[in-house]
């Protein structure tokens, strides 16, 4: 596979952009006509089409070099953002492992991880590294072994420690959240962090989700959708920065929409951490604007379905109550009421 | 986002009045509004007098509490706090009475000295007053009575969340006029 | 996820304890795991299909094998007996991917390490972490006899207490004076491991900071029968086996990781139920027994259980 990589920002002017081969491979989120909450895991193994996002462990596309640099910029105003306990160092290096072994198997061209004992060299192509260090020793790293493993991979990363029955959210590296602070929650348990989401923990969601994943094997990931809307394309939508992307939440005309407005998808995943007996936590955002999403009817029918018959309180969690008439009003026009295929590829 | 429900969600601090528990020592914190529980505690189990400590943050001192080390203000708990856990051993016991503010402070200040969580009992006292950092410019703000309140560090009108940090020993307050600058509701007292 | 490892090593601790070396049997580096973590061992004694549990004692960043200790149990339903007298080196052995429900909590500033007889295996593993860290340790280990105890290896620094010596644990002289944020892990017999337990809860030390692993082996019982409603099949639960084990054997579907009533892996919903379910797990609440069963430690006494399976 040759990936060529685009150079666009998340901020300012905007300029990001899916090429039309992103867009057919965009994780859309819904295999039916309509959305609740649900554990909806399933073994993280390949899927889909050659080129999906669920072919490899944890995805390169072309906006790799393009959200390396957003996240750069990010922790420059606000180191904050990649925070660990000091309990949660060795869960540092266990994602290091996890991931430099996974991309210098998955992706041979870009990346390659040499080992001679505990005597490390990582070349990452794409960014021009070519780093050696000693494993476990956090001296010949210029970081921590987390921050600096997931400065070079796409999706934000949650480490949890498990203990007492329950996942603590511990350490992480959270540039592009769908609102919400790592500064605030770190430190939290499974249902302390999850307490403002509506309706699922009366639902028991939260006790069968952690009754799964307190039992995620070694060797044996897990994945499930989770999605939300923006309006721009933007990956620093934090409760920190509110006050600089609240304003464009309203800037949304019945002309701009499709444009402007974002379905944006969050592929998580979920790896058991041999070393720590934590777990891991990607949390990969990729967006797509609405009139990219409904080049592929299947989608365009489907998500106007789903918008339209959205609870209130779940639109309002997950912050586009306000724009949801135009959204759906802009939508509808893609809707001719064909049935639509089962599944989330496109047909 | 939008202000939480105002029944309480599952990151919010459980308080309950406090119970004797097992263990060789006590140590007790409380502002003038808890006093009168820590008070009652002694009074219901006469055995913690012996072994109890008392830190008593800017309050007249009782006649009836033992053992009171005087605390002149919230800003010099961290360093009362780690001169009484000197040493501390397990079993110890920590119970603490007070407005909201100070026992989040005081669970923080306890845990970030290796302290259990289930070693800790609170007992809200007073007002609904609330800690509060501002998930902007991170400032504390301690006795919040208000919603919206003005950020004392950014001076942002900022809604109060029902979510809580142990860490932090605080609550979380975000600019409610994010979306719409300039329009901020009138402020109300927040409910107990 | 059972992988086949050939067996390089039996080798005798002590009369009743020998210890088993497993290796790829091309010899490719094994996955690490962390201190506390057991695999499933699986064994074909005759018509019976076991699987036992096995804390790994090896270090856990070796990857060249992995090492367990077996106990002799003459009275157990057959996996021990089975490892002594029928394993040997150069068979080979399908075993589970480490799994770990007694790791040390990392926020602990000291752990306290309380072992009761071959209950000292998860900490062999743990031990070669901590000898390596800085976190703060102690270690007891009680045992019968010295001439019933096996050769470990054991840091100096460990604390034994021997039955035949005099030297037996003083559970609360051990417990107090503990510095703040230490941990308990106890691992030993279910006795031992209450009384530990309680006399920690008595001296004040909060839920959180006490861990105990149980090796809860599932004991045999008096037959039962079981209706399987989604397989539409009736299945007979001889008394030496597990009422997991026989679903397994009629090849009904059910997912397992502990196979100890610990992890809540195999919990099955109990659809009607006319009799007495003899719960013996460690995993369900109080409230989730009148309608959950966990297969795997769990037995039956009456006249009709459906189970959705």
């Amino acid at each position: 596979m040759t990936l060529s990589f685009s150079q666009s920002r998340f901020r300012d002017d905007y300029s990001f952009a899916n090429s039309d081969a992103a867009i057919r491979r965009f994780p859309f989120p819904f295999d039916r006509d309509s959305y609740m909450y649900s554990v909806n895991m399933e073994p993280h193994r390949a899927a889909g089409p050659e080129d999906s996002v669920f072919q490899r462990r944890f995805d390169v596309d072309e906006h790799y070099l393009s959200e390396m640099a957003d996240r750069a910029i990010t922790l420059q105003r606000d180191p904050m953002r990649c925070q660990s306990l000091p309990h949660m160092r060795l869960a540092g290096w266990d994602l290091l492992e996890l991931i430099m072994t996974a991309k210098a198997e998955d992706y041979p061209d870009l990346f390659a991880l040499q080992r001679d004992g505990a005597c490390w060299r990582w070349i990452n192509r794409p960014m021009g590294i070519d780093d050696r260090f000693t494993f476990l020793d956090d001296a010949t790293l210029p970081c921590g072994p987390m921050e600096y493993i997931t400065r070079q991979t796409q999706g934000d990363f949650a480490l949890l420690d498990q203990r007492q029955g329950n996942l603590w959210m511990d350490a992480g590296m959270i540039t592009s959240q769908a609102d919400w602070s790592l500064d605030f929650d770190i430190g939290m348990n499974f249902f302390e962090w999850h307490a403002p989401v509506p309706r699922a923990a009366q639902m028991g969601i939260f006790q069968r989700a952690l009754k799964f994943l307190l039992n995620v094997q070694q060797g044996a990931p897990s994945r499930r959708l989770n999605w939300t809307m923006t309006v721009n394309p933007r990956l620093d939508t934090s409760p920190e920065t509110y006050p600089e992307w609240g304003p464009e939440k309203r800037s949304l005309t019945p002309e701009n929409v499709g444009q402007r407005q974002f379905l944006r998808v969050e592929l998580q995943s979920f790896w058991r951490l041999p070393r720590s007996n934590g777990l891991a936590f990607p949390i990969r955002c990729y967006l797509c604007a609405l009139e990219d999403l409904v080049t592929v009817p299947k989608w365009g029918r489907r998500l106007h379905r789903v918008l339209r018959d959205l609870p209130e309180d779940l639109a309002t969690y997950k912050g586009f109550a306000v724009n949801r008439p135009l959204i759906v009003d802009y939508l509808s026009r893609f809707d001719d009421g064909a049935p639509t295929s089962p599944g989330i590829f496109p047909d | 986002m939008t202000p939480a429900p105002a029944n309480r969600i599952p990151s919010h601090p459980t308080y309950a009045p406090l119970q004797p528990r097992p263990g060789h020592a006590a140590l007790m914190i409380a502002d003038a509004g808890g006093a009168v529980a820590l008070a009652q505690l002694l009074a219901q189990a006469p055995d913690l007098r012996a072994t109890a400590r008392i830190l008593l943050v800017a309050a007249d001192v009782p006649p009836d509490l033992p053992a009171v080390t005087p605390v002149p203000g919230t800003e010099a708990l961290e360093a009362a706090i780690a001169g009484a856990l000197q040493g501390a051993r397990m079993g110890l016991q920590a119970y603490l009475a007070g407005s909201q503010g100070l026992i989040g402070q005081a669970q923080a200040l306890l845990l970030a000295q290796g302290m259990a969580p289930g070693a800790i009992q609170m007992q809200q006292c007073g007002g609904p007053a609330r800690r509060m950092q501002c998930v902007h410019c991170k400032t504390i703000a301690p006795d919040v009575v208000i919603d919206p309140y003005r950020c004392p560090g950014c001076g942002r009108w900022l809604y109060v969340r029902d979510h809580f940090s142990r860490r932090l020993g605080a609550f979380q307050g975000v600019c409610i006029d994010a979306e719409t600058p300039g329009l901020v509701p009138e402020p109300t007292e927040i409910a107990p | 996820m059972m992988q086949p490892l050939k067996l390089v090593l039996k080798q005798p601790l002590s009369p009743r304890v020998t210890r088993f070396r497993l290796e790829h049997p091309e010899g490719a580096p094994l996955p690490v795991f962390s201190g506390g973590a057991h695999v499933m061992v699986q064994m074909q004694d005759g018509p019976v299909l076991r699987r036992n549990a096995y804390s790994l004692i090896s270090d856990p960043q070796d990857r060249s094998g992995y090492e367990i200790a077996v106990q002799r149990e003459d009275a157990g339903r057959g996996g021990s007996l089975w490892m002594h007298r029928q394993a040997q080196p150069g068979m080979i052995l399908d075993v589970g991917a480490p799994v770990n429900l007694f790791a040390l909590d990392r926020t602990a500033r000291k752990h306290l390490m309380i072992a009761g007889g071959i209950g000292i295996t998860p900490f062999l593993a743990h031990l070669h972490e901590l000898v390596r860290g800085d976190a703060a340790w102690d270690l007891h280990l009680a045992w019968r006899s010295r001439a019933d105890l096996p050769d470990m290896a054991l840091p100096a620094r460990a604390h034994l207490h021997l039955g035949d010596e005099g030297t037996r644990m003083d559970v609360p002289k051990v417990l107090s004076g503990q510095p703040l944020g230490t941990h308990l892990y106890v691992c030993g017999s279910a006795r031992m491991i209450a009384a530990v337990l309680d006399t920690a809860q008595g001296l004040g030390w909060p839920p959180e900071t006490l861990h105990a692993e149980e090796f809860l082996a599932p004991a045999p019982g008096a037959p039962f029968q079981v209706h399987c409603a989604t397989s539409d099949r009736h299945v007979h639960v001889g008394a030496q086996e597990s009422l997991l084990e026989a679903l397994e054997r009629e090849g009904i579907d059910a997912p397992w990781l502990c196979r100890g009533g610990a992890c809540g892996q195999c919990e099955t919903r109990v659809l009607a139920c006319d009799g007495t379910v003899d719960h013996r797990d460690h995993f369900l609440a109080p409230d989730e027994r009148a309608d959950r069963i966990m297969p795997c430690v769990s037995r039956f006494r009456g006249t009709l259980l459906t189970l959705d399976r």
